[in-house]
């Protein structure tokens, strides 16, 4: 960190000095004694005082800053969002390793959403109001984040949120570390289009708003861009574990491409009955968008191999950046551990709140939010390769085909170019 | 149906039939042990799908065992693990019985929640000793796959698996109830727990018996479904609904009833599915559920119970 970095902070903390100094008289004499020391501080050391970083309130001492990390521990949602927690987790540990931000050592305070959408709501206001966190790295299922964006709004607080879904949003007050739907849907089915010559599709997922919404922008995709027919479209209830009349639909209508977006428990007897059902990737081309290694734990390599998944990242990924994280994250978490494409994009979170927070000088969510909106943070060492913030709160990335073994790991077939993330796709809605 | 042959539409037809049966024996299986406590004791057992979880999990455990230790015997170990889960789930019911519901049997809306208190529990335990996320035991080749009846007909063998092992389980069921001494002072106990009593049944160890058989059946219920589905410290929740279903439908205290509820259940199931979607197939099945119920409030099949 540099000295000059800090300069213009310091002059905004005299301006705020001088408007006091109206006001009572003896916050002007603390301010005279204040603002000589803290110059010295910056000018010798590098180093500014909590009320020059932050003079909206927040949980910041002269040498650590508090953060929130608010996923599942328990319920349905702790499956998933374990990795998620514990990626954050790494790379706050990292961070702090590093000499932490603006020299403060980050501190987490863990809150459990419990797989329940007000329970998710309440422990965020309690994060904000109580605990004045400086930003919060969580929520995995858009409901959760339905449910606690009023929140964040209301007292200006500052999501990470990690996971891939379906768009239509952008908030001020969070910033989008997964690929909305058209960076993960779009340049799947143009790739399944032209390495399969697939013409018809059958679409099938569970019965919920991001498959439906996914849905609808790859239906949209398929008929006015790709020429090519949705012969079927299926939704099943959530933790529905029986496939078979469905299956028999399929092989009725015998698309090119089984797209699928079938989430939990469902995901993995709607995996097993496939094989069991004898149709395997020898004689049907599967893609899907909600599989990611985690999942593949239940579901078992054998039922997928050669199904394809597209997402951004994928462990196999051959860079030095994934092969530090994964070393990293194995040694954090244990060697068994595997880590899918969400857990990727959250361990994102804290080095982009990082580069925010140090271009502003300051943890005020309003600087940080401001920077972040300039478009140009970039992370040259994100383990799926680099990405960049956009001015609209989301991440330039790119989209990544990968083919499963029996092993559980993906082989990456295809990449993309690096794609904008566009939240409102026009034509799609 | 334009645009098909007469050989397809067999085909299709054929596995439709089948995925319904499949159906009916994944609901006729979970149920079976529900309908033995619920119809023979009047015990609301909301921790029913826990057991099977205990089932499911000690499936997952024996695979993962002869995995690490006898490699050989993998092909074999599925048989012996349903065994080990009726046992399994048998003494944990046992012994729920003995701490739990032997206290409240007079306090029927207590033991629904009490059990619902156990289930509790038993996630949470779950969720300690086997961690969050979902498990699947490997399973041996031959449950895999399909068996390529003709051409166009796969028929699933994990399907045909389940359905032969329901078959084996009602049967063993109905010896029990219907042939053996132990099942005449089952029927005893729950026609008149009082005269059963004066006439020398141990009225207690019956029930003792009668709760543990319940949920060995639930084990079994829960090692079969490994076959088609994950096992997570949440799974018994996906399935206790569609299990109250089947044996309140069915008429609580009758088996026959459970499996006519079962097989009728599957085959408006499976039927509208296929013309409908999923979600809306439920809604129409719970639907006429409704109406039954309206107007015969005991189910298809009401036994006369003294009470």
């Amino acid at each position: 960190m540099s000295i000059y970095s800090l300069v213009p902070a310091k002059s905004s903390t005299n301006k705020r000095a001088v408007t006091q100094v109206t006001g009572k008289s003896r916050s002007f004499l603390k301010s005279l004694c204040t603002i000589p020391v803290s110059l010295v501080l910056a000018a010798h050391m590098g180093f500014a005082t909590a009320a020059d970083v932050n003079t909206t309130g927040l949980a910041v001492t002269d040498d650590t800053v508090t953060v929130g990390i608010l996923h599942s521990l328990t319920g349905t949602m702790a499956i998933s969002e374990t990795g998620a927690q514990q990626a954050e987790k790494l790379a706050i540990k990292q961070i702090n390793d590093m000499g932490g931000i603006l020299g403060r050592q980050i501190k987490v305070i863990q809150e459990d959403g419990a797989s329940d959408w007000p329970t998710f709501a309440e422990k965020s206001r309690k994060l904000l109001v109580q605990d004045k966190v400086a930003a919060v790295f969580g929520a995995w299922t858009s409901a959760s984040r339905k449910a606690i964006l009023p929140v964040f709004e209301k007292e200006n607080g500052l999501l990470y949120y990690p996971t891939f879904y379906e768009g239509l949003e952008q908030s001020k007050n969070v910033i989008y570390t997964g690929q909305e739907a058209t960076q993960q849907i779009l340049d799947g089915l143009n790739w399944v289009a032209k390495e399969k010559k697939a013409k018809t599709f059958y679409l099938i997922g569970s019965d919920y708003i991001w498959p439906r919404t996914s849905m609808k922008i790859a239906r949209k995709h398929i008929e006015n861009v790709l020429g090519g027919k949705v012969v079927g479209e299926e939704y099943k209830p959530l933790g529905d574990t029986q496939f078979g009349s469905v299956i028999n639909k399929i092989r009725l209508r015998k698309p090119d491409v089984i797209y699928a977006a079938v989430v939990g428990g469902s995901n993995v007897a709607w995996f097993k009955q496939l094989k069991a059902a004898g149709i395997n990737s020898k004689k049907q081309t599967l893609l899907t968008i909600s599989v990611t290694e985690d999942e593949v734990l239940g579901i078992g390599g054998e039922n997928l191999e050669g199904f394809y998944s597209i997402m951004k990242y994928f462990q196999s990924q051959d860079n030095a950046n994934n092969k530090a994280f994964v070393k990293a994250f194995k040694e954090m978490w244990g060697e068994d551990s595997v880590i899918g494409d969400v857990t990727q994009a959250a361990y994102l979170g804290p080095w982009l709140w990082k580069a925010a927070v140090e271009r502003a000088g300051s943890f005020d969510v309003d600087k940080v939010v401001a920077e972040s909106e300039k478009g140009d943070i970039e992370l040259t060492t994100a383990p799926e390769g680099y990405v960049k913030l956009h001015e609209n709160h989301h991440l330039w990335s790119k989209a990544r085909v990968g083919q499963w073994n029996k092993d559980g790991q993906a082989t990456v077939v295809y990449t993309s170019e690096l794609i904008e993330p566009d939240p409102f796709p026009a034509g799609y809605q | 149906m334009g645009g098909y042959s007469y050989g397809e539409l067999g085909a299709i037809f054929a596995m439709q039939g089948f995925s319904g049966i499949s159906l009916f024996s994944v609901l006729l299986l979970m149920a079976l042990g529900l309908a033995i406590i619920f119809g023979q004791m009047g015990v609301i057992n909301m921790a029913h799908g826990e057991f099977m979880a205990v089932g499911a999990y000690t499936t997952y455990l024996m695979s993962s065992l002869t995995e690490s230790f006898f490699p050989a015997f993998l092909p074999y170990y599925f048989i012996l693990s349903i065994a080990l889960a009726f046992i399994v789930a048998g003494a944990m019911g046992y012994l729920a019985e003995y701490v739990l519901i032997r206290h409240l049997y007079s306090r029927p809306l207590d033991t629904l929640l009490a059990t619902w208190g156990l289930s509790l529990i038993m996630q949470q335990s779950f969720r300690s000793i086997f961690g969050a996320r979902e498990v699947s035991p490997t399973l041996p080749e031959w449950l895999l796959g399909a068996y390529p009846a003709t051409d166009m007909i796969d028929i699933p063998i994990n399907g045909l698996f389940v359905l032969g092992l329901t078959i084996v389980v009602t049967l063993g069921v109905f010896y029990l109830m219907f042939k053996s001494s132990w099942g005449l002072r089952v029927r005893a106990t729950t026609q008149n727990r009082v005269m059963s009593g004066a006439v020398g049944i141990n009225t207690k160890k019956i029930d003792r018996f009668t709760f543990a058989l319940g949920c060995g059946i639930a084990g079994i219920a829960g090692a079969a479904f490994t076959t088609i589905a994950s096992t997570g410290p949440t799974t018994g929740t996906l399935y206790i609904v569609d299990t109250f279903m089947v044996v309140v439908f069915g008429g609580a205290a009758s088996l026959f009833g459970t499996i006519a509820s079962a097989f009728s259940i599957a085959q408006a199931q499976s039927i509208l599915e296929f013309f409908i979607s999923g979600s809306m197939a439920k809604v129409f099945t719970l639907l006429v559920l409704v109406l039954i119920l309206m107007f015969k409030p005991e189910g298809l099949f009401a036994s006369k119970v003294r009470r």
